[in-house]
């Protein structure tokens, strides 16, 4: 039980660091948004199961912080990228696709 | 759990901690910082799992997840604050 919550602990906090790196260098808001929402969540997820593997009794508890991180974290990301989007932030200068750019320009003919 | 580990995983998370916070300070607009405000939400809840683990003490899982509640109506307000400014 406790190489599984290493090994579970070593993935998740590697994949913290690297979420973060992320969100330091990428060149825009929606590439930070990806590797800071997409990242970060994988890498608390898997620390924190990694943490009930090593402690068997706290499991459920765990569990319960686990499945509220896998509800919550889209949510609020979603959220946020909407109401950037909206704000019109700027994309980078090589982005390739945009497909909420025609949808907007509808909705905001429509309002 | 052992010293050394934890002092390992400690590190690196704490080190996560200080790029998100780079992040957070220079954010070019207003919506840069949330993201990194979000992403350090994240990141903190696992540390107090991981600081759980190490005292022995699972009063501290509580902590996390109320922590986490917080952060995350925390920042759908501050999203549905950006979108009402206009």
């Amino acid at each position: 039980m406790d190489y599984i919550g290493y090994s579970f602990l070593s993935i998740g906090v590697a994949f913290l660091l690297l979420g973060s790196l992320g969100i330091l260098r990428f060149p825009d808001l929606f590439n930070r948004m990806q590797a800071g929402t997409k990242a970060t969540t994988f890498g608390a997820i898997f620390s924190i199961l990694g943490v009930g593997f090593m402690e068997p009794s706290w499991l459920p508890k765990t569990f319960v912080i686990v499945l509220f991180i896998l509800l919550s974290n889209p949510v609020s990301s979603h959220a946020l990228a909407r109401s950037a989007y909206r704000k019109e932030s700027k994309l980078w200068k090589d982005t390739v696709v945009d497909e909420y750019a025609e949808v907007f320009e509808v909705e905001k003919g429509g309002e | 759990m052992n010293e050394t580990a934890f002092l390992i995983f400690t590190g690196i998370i704490i080190l996560a901690i200080f790029l998100a916070f780079i992040r957070l300070l220079k954010g070019p607009s207003v919506p840069d910082r949330a993201v990194a405000l979000d992403a350090l939400t994240t990141i903190t809840t696992a540390l107090m799992v991981l600081l759980a683990l190490y005292m022995k003490r699972a009063i501290f899982l509580d902590v996390a997840l109320t922590y986490s509640i917080i952060g995350f109506i925390g920042v759908l307000s501050l999203a549905k604050f950006f979108e009402g400014r206009s």
